[in-house]
Order: structure tokens, then sequence, then C-alpha cells
């Protein structure tokens, strides 16, 4: 393959945000005709990549050259017109306008009288997803269609404003797998054509399959760009988790001591079979009292999902649940909750502070009608199971009264940790419960949850902390795209097996039909 | 961090208008009530407050339903229209006697309550149009009920609404118990706590295993009860049921009593003592310039003027 001419051009590119460096220091070169696999962990920096190369933000520093000049895109639209075009995870088009109308948005035909030109956006629309495979009546709303035909029509769309380079951020996270093929089909002709397209997604045999190079990115610098047939997948996961192949490590980094001891005793939780719809296909595991289960896999292979589905937050369309030899109702939050049940979700802000609410409030407020009276709220009650976890869990606040939503991230996960320990649970579910939080409180976090397995908790823990899944877990159960692939048990729970495993198992490609936006 | 950075007039605008949201509706009130001592002959007369008063106490307790509603990131449009249901439903069942009317209009009014509730909570429905449908059927059903205008001539309803405990009336009394019950309510109860947490972050709230889908429902409920009390004690001091305009852009001003007096439509905070002084600087607002003989138009600019500014200072808060 001779080497063509750089499209793209990325040099020093660097982009903060408040305590966060997303971008530090960026190199990217993209050439024409080339299939480029942008790829890396949550948080790694591949979304403000391509919010910067799109024009969505701003560069603090570094240049961009696009065909040989420089460039620096105030707008989306702007970055459109260049010649750059994206295709988002979920599809970014008009639901209630016509196929055709999405297709020529903002360049439709006109007639003489400046009036929209039907007839003919019609028959070039027709001929445009014909060549995608797309056959429909152009003149339907696009909701009408199927998601991986509205995805084709992004596609098409994006490829006809004259694209140079075409970005696909996870484009087949809600195909079937026949669309798949005729996305394959699609990129295959783009590269003939010399366009260069950067595919972004986590399924490693859709990058194998369609891409010429590979750029990892991890906290925010590239850590490796080069021929993706040169790696093979062992090695391709360990760049992307950061861990060197055959690393041996004799003690542990983290605050965990290591096992407990669970032995024979019953599992406190089974869960069997569970099924959802395109994220999980029939997860099942157990947790006894005293364990930590580790949940393994890479972002996208059904962990958030499972825990979630555990909890009743997702319902599970098939298997069970039971808790203690009881069988739990699907779906539902309370009853899971009712059951001992807690779960700590993975994205704290949205879905776990109550951030215009007080510490106290926040900490009591699943245990509230415990605490309660006839409906009364019993301060005394409340001021003493804050007053214990505030103690416990040294949780910094000015004051039990101070809202919530000003804490540090560490302290808001505590103040969740405390707001499920107000509520003895037998089991609990932490989703990635040391992100985002400081060195000391992550941990903190850590030492609460080794002290709270010996006390008897069953924990479920997911973390994509390789370090923290390792030694905090007593047994890992493996994932990749919605199915259990492997369980490590005693010495096998290591680095270097749970990237075997992750690399090596692989329940069949098409299964996957995979949702990544939850870890 | 280029945002730990103070730059002073930042700060400083940034208070104002912190400032300004919870307290700028007093200072209002006071601003008006100095200035009317001043310049408005008879402002300063018993009699004169006591009508201020009296007018004003259906505004504050439909406000106390509306306050709830907008906790919760809702809002409910159908509580005009849930007045003059209270005021037909009264008329029809006067003649059973008081009680079996005034719980004949409970009975209708917690109907529309549970309708609402359960768009918003069970069907998903998005709360203003949701509300919007009962804003339009509720005021149809009450004409419906009864076409006209209808004198009502029962001396216990006329004593509700022109009676008086120890020179109090008894429309002032009511509207002061039910802010102080609504205010407890959301300040020591579950329920008021449940209400916070779900307008503040829902999807929390349904992790943390609140019954969302209940408190929602109670909310909707207690919106409509208020409002048919409104609607019934403004039907006394009548002593006439009038579906056609009773509670007419009712709604909007509970809303506007809501707004300025400091609770944020985003919802998860509530101010009852500010919504109680949002609905006393409003009619302050419009008795000031009817009494000085300016047009109504004015009273509606003046509104529009306090609105702007109460949702100016709000969004000062700024997104979390």
């Amino acid at each position: 393959m001779a080497p063509s001419a750089e499209v793209l051009t990325v040099r020093g590119l660097s982009k903060s945000f408040p305590g966060v460096r997303a971008l530090d220091g960026v190199d990217l070169a993209l050439h024409a005709g080339e299939v480029h696999a942008l790829i890396g962990e949550n948080g790694a920096g591949k979304s403000t990549l391509i919010k910067v190369l799109t024009g969505v933000y701003r560069p603090d520093a570094g240049d961009i050259t696009f065909q040989g000049r420089p460039v620096s895109f105030a707008t989306p639209l702007e970055a459109q017109h260049a010649g750059i075009s994206t295709i988002y995870q979920e599809v970014n088009l008009i639901p209630l306008l016509s196929v055709a109308r999405n297709l020529f948005l903002g360049r439709e035909p006109r007639n003489r009288l400046g009036l929209l030109d039907f007839g003919r956006m019609h028959r070039e629309a027709e001929e445009t997803l014909r060549a995608y495979g797309v056959r429909v009546d152009v003149r339907q709303p696009l909701r009408t269609l199927g998601v991986g035909a509205q995805q084709m029509v992004a596609l098409a769309r994006a490829v006809a404003t004259d694209a140079r380079v075409v970005i696909m951020d996870e484009p087949t996270s809600s195909l079937e797998p026949r669309e798949v093929e005729t996305l394959f089909e699609v990129i295959r002709r783009l590269r003939a054509d010399g366009i260069a397209v950067i595919y972004v997604s986590h399924r490693l045999d859709e990058l194998y399959a369609m891409c010429d190079t590979v750029t990892v990115l991890r906290d925010g610098c590239r850590v490796h760009t080069g021929p993706l047939a040169d790696l093979d997948r062992l090695t391709l996961v360990s760049i992307m988790l950061g861990r060197d192949l055959g690393e041996v490590r004799s003690e542990g980094l983290t605050k965990f001591t290591g096992d407990h001891h669970a032995a024979d005793s019953e599992p406190v939780l089974n869960a069997t079979d569970l099924t959802v719809p395109h994220k999980l296909h029939g997860v099942s595991l157990d947790i006894r009292p005293g364990e930590v289960v580790g949940l393994g896999g890479l972002l996208g292979s059904g962990r958030t999902e499972t825990a979630k589905a555990i909890s009743g937050a997702l319902a599970s369309k098939a298997g069970s649940v039971t808790v203690a030899g009881v069988p739990l109702r699907a779906g539902s939050t309370p009853a899971a909750i009712r059951a001992g049940i807690s779960l700590l979700p993975e994205d704290r802000k949205s879905e776990g502070i109550v951030p215009g609410l007080s510490v106290r409030e926040n900490i009591a407020l699943a245990a509230l009608p415990r605490l309660s009276r006839f409906g009364l709220v019993s301060e005394a009650q409340v001021d003493k199971i804050v007053d214990t976890f505030v103690k416990r869990l040294r949780i910094k606040a000015s004051s039990p009264y101070q809202k919530v939503g000003e804490l540090s991230g560490g302290n808001q996960q505590k103040v969740l940790l405390a707001r499920w320990l107000a509520m003895n649970p037998k089991v609990l579910l932490l989703d990635e419960p040391t992100r985002g939080i400081d060195v000391g409180a992550k941990a903190e976090v850590q030492k609460l949850v080794d002290e709270l397995a010996e006390d008897g908790l069953g924990v479920l823990l997911i973390s994509s902390d390789l370090e923290e899944l390792i030694e905090g877990s007593d047994r890992v159960v493996v994932l990749k795209d919605g199915a259990v692939v492997g369980e490590l048990t005693g010495d096998d729970v290591t680095e270097d097996k749970l990237m075997q495993t992750i690399a090596a198992g692989s329940p069949g490609p098409g299964a996957a039909g995979e949702v990544t936006r939850h870890g | 961090m280029a945002e730990a950075a103070i730059r002073p007039a930042a700060l400083d605008r940034a208070r104002v208008l912190q400032w300004m949201q919870t307290y700028g509706v007093y200072a209002g009130v006071a601003v008006l009530l100095v200035v009317n001592i001043a310049v408005t002959p008879h402002f300063l007369s018993a009699e004169n407050f006591r009508t201020q008063a009296v007018q004003v106490a259906p505004v504050i307790i439909v406000a106390l339903g509306m306050a709830l509603a907008i906790g919760t990131e809702g809002i409910d449009l159908s509580v005009g229209a849930v007045m003059a249901l209270a005021a037909s439903v009264t008329a029809l069942y006067l003649g059973y006697g008081l009680v079996p009317a005034l719980l004949t209009v409970a009975v209708f009014a917690a109907v529309v309550g549970l309708a609402n509730g359960a768009l918003v909570a069970w069907v998903g429905v998005q709360p203003i149009v949701a509300t919007l449908a009962l804003m339009v059927g509720g005021r149809g059903i009450a004409l419906v009920l009864l076409p006209q205008l209808k004198d009502l001539h029962n001396p216990a309803l006329a004593s509700l609404g022109s009676g008086d405990v120890l020179g109090i009336p008894y429309l002032i009394v009511i509207a002061a118990a039910l802010a102080l019950l609504v205010a407890f309510v959301v300040r020591r109860t579950t329920f008021g706590r449940q209400l916070l947490a779900i307008g503040d972050n829902r999807a929390a709230a349904k992790l943390a295993g609140l019954p969302v889908r209940r408190v929602l429902m109670l909310v909707y409920v207690a919106c409509a009860l208020l409002a048919a009390v409104a609607g019934v004690l403004a039907t006394a001091r009548l002593q006439a049921s009038d579906p056609t305009s009773l509670g007419n852009l009712m709604e909007l001003s509970a809303i506007t009593a809501v707004v300025v007096g400091g609770t944020p439509l985003s919802g998860g905070r509530v101010n009852i003592a500010g919504t109680v002084a949002g609905a006393v600087l409003i009619q302050l607002l419009t008795a000031t310039l009817i009494k000085h003989d300016l047009p109504p138009s004015w009273t509606q600019i003046a509104q529009a003027i306090v609105i702007v500014l109460a949702v100016y200072a709000a969004r000062g808060r700024g997104k979390r």
C-alpha cells in the first residue's frame, strides 16, 4: 500500500476542562483512503478529540491542518462545509421531516423561483440511497425507517456533502448484523474513493475487519499509533488499558487487603439468565456473603446493564434474580431495595446525588420511610443516622446542611454510600465507585469496600481501573458483548488472565447489538 | 482553573441576583407598602387592608398547590378550570346542604387531580400538555353542569364568604392556615422530602427507590383540591356561581406568584413564604395602579416587568 497524502494532520492538540485535562498534546495523521481506528477507554479523550476536529470545541493549544491548510473551525457547520462530516452514535437528523428532506437538509435543490425542487430532490435521494442498499419511499418521514436505515441516511448525507474525512462514532451500536455488513460495504467504497475515515468503536472484531491504522488514546494522551495488522488482540487490549504484558506485580497499589472468607456459604444473590434486548444476552452470576465479585470487560460489554438489571432499574425480559433464595419482581427498584440490593450508579451526578438537597437529606433519602412516623420525618432519627455515617465515612462538608452539589466528587460518592449503608443492604452493587474522585477518597472507598465485605455483605464491583478490579475482587466474571465469556478465580485473578479472557472470549459475532453509552 | 479566579464584578452581580431571588419579593412588597402609604389616599385603613387581603386569598391558595407542582419540575394549568368546576358543583349540590356540597366538590377535584397525575406519572405526558387538556376540558364540564351564572342564597355559604373570626375574614384565616399546612408538609414530611428530591433529580430519586409515581399523583391531587377550595371561597364571596369567568387566567396569576416568590421552575425547591409574598406583591401592584386610575392594561405591563425581573434573578443562579 503506497502511502498517500495526509488529509488531516493534528499536532500537539490540548484541551482542558475545569479540573480535567481531556487532551494532552495529541498528534494524529490521517491519510486519504485510510480507515483509522480511534480507541480508548472511557475518559481517554476520544469524544473530545472528535469534538475539537468538528468545531464543537476550540482547542487550548495545537494545530489542525486540513488538506494542506491550517484550519480552525468555529462551528460544526464550518467543519462540515470544509469537508469533515461526522456520524454520531445516535442519529441526529430530524425525525418528522421526509427522508429526502433529511438527506438534503441545508443544501436543498431549488427551482428558478427559489422554491424547493421536490421532484429533483426525491429522484436524487432515491438514487443516492439505492447505492447504500436502502430502498425506501423517500417521501416518508424519517422516523418511519428502522434505526439501521436511519443510520444509513445519516451516512449518505455525511458523504454526499463532498466530505474528505468522515468521522464515525460508534456507528454500529444500533445496527443489526446485516446492516453492519452494508455499512462495511460503504466504508470500503469510501476507502476506494480516497476518503479518510476515523472509526471509533469498542468492538475488536469490527476494528480488525475494517481498519488499516489504529490510534490509542489513554488519559488524554496518544499512547500508540500504527498499522492494526501488526498488533494482536491481546497487545491491543493491553495498550488500551495501559498495562504491560506479562507485568508481574507482587504487591498491590490499592488499599484492598485481599481475600475475604466467603467460603462455601450459600449465595446471597443469584442472577440467572438476565436478558435485555441489545444489551444483555443471558448473563448469570452469583455472589456469596462476604465476597467481592468483580465484573470485568471493556466499555460497552454490559457491566452497567448487568448491575442495573439486578437492581431492577432495567427490566430483564427473561431470567431471574433471587436474594437469599427469595425471587425478586423484575424491573422494580423499590422491590430490589426492600430485598436488600443497593446500587451505587456509575453516573454519580445524573443518577446518584440530588444536588440541591443537603448532605443530611441525601443520606436519609432512601431510608426516609423507616425514619418517619405517620409520614412525619423524625429529625432526631435522621440526625442519628447522618451523624453515624458522616463520622464513619469521614464525609467532609461544612455542615450536614450543606448542599451535596457543592461537595467534591469523593465526598459526594461517600454520601451516596452512606445513603445505601443506611438501608442495611445485603448486596452492594458498586458501578465505578472510585471514578473521578481524588486519590485520598479513592483509598478510603476501597478500604470501606473491604470492610463491608468482611462484615458479610455481598459486593459486585465494576471498575475500569484494572488494578482496583483485580485487587479488590475475590473472583472476576468477565463480560463481552453482553454475555459472560469467562470467570477468573483464585490465582487466576490477574490482569494478564483478565486481558486474555477479554481478547479471546467471543460469544460469536452478531450476538452483539451493543449499546455503549453506559459503560 | 479559570473559574477559580474570582472576578469581583461578576461575583457581585451573582450575589445581587441571588439576593434578589431570595429577598426581592419581600423588598418589593415593602416598597409598594411604603409608596402607597405615602401617596395613595385612604390606603392605610383597616377597610382597605381587608379588601386587599380578601381579594388575594384565593390566589394564595391556588399558588400553594402550584408551588408543589412546580417543585416537582411540573406545572398545573388546570387550576382555573377546577375553580370553575368547584363553583358549578357547589351550585348544583348546595340544595343538600353546605357540607355535602363541599364533599362533592372535593370528589370532583380529586378526580381531576388523579387524571392529571396519571397522565404525568404513568403515561409520561409533559405536565404542561397533560394539564392543558383539563384546563380546556374542565371548564367545559363546568359549563355543561351549569351553563350560566346562578345566584346562590345559602346563609352558611354566605357566612363562609363574608364572615370573620375576631375581625379577621374567614378567607384570610383559611388561606393562612393552608399556607402553614403546606409549608409544614414540604419541610417536615416524608412526602415533602420525596417531592423535592423528585423535582431536583428524578433519575436519582427513582434509583433510590422513591415512590415517584405515587408522589406525583398526590401532588396533582393536592393542587386540584387547593384550587377547589379557592373556587368555593370565591363563589362564597360572590354569593353566586359563575363558571364562565371564575378562575379565568388564575393559572397564570398562580404561576407568577410562585416564580416571583423565588421557587425555580426547574424544580427541587419550594418556597411557600415567598409564594405568599409573591401573590401579595402582584395584588398590591394591581391595586396601586388601579387606585391611581391607570388603565388595566398598565397592570398587565407591570406584572410582565415583575415576571421578567423574577426570571432574570432565577437565571442568575445558573445551571449546576
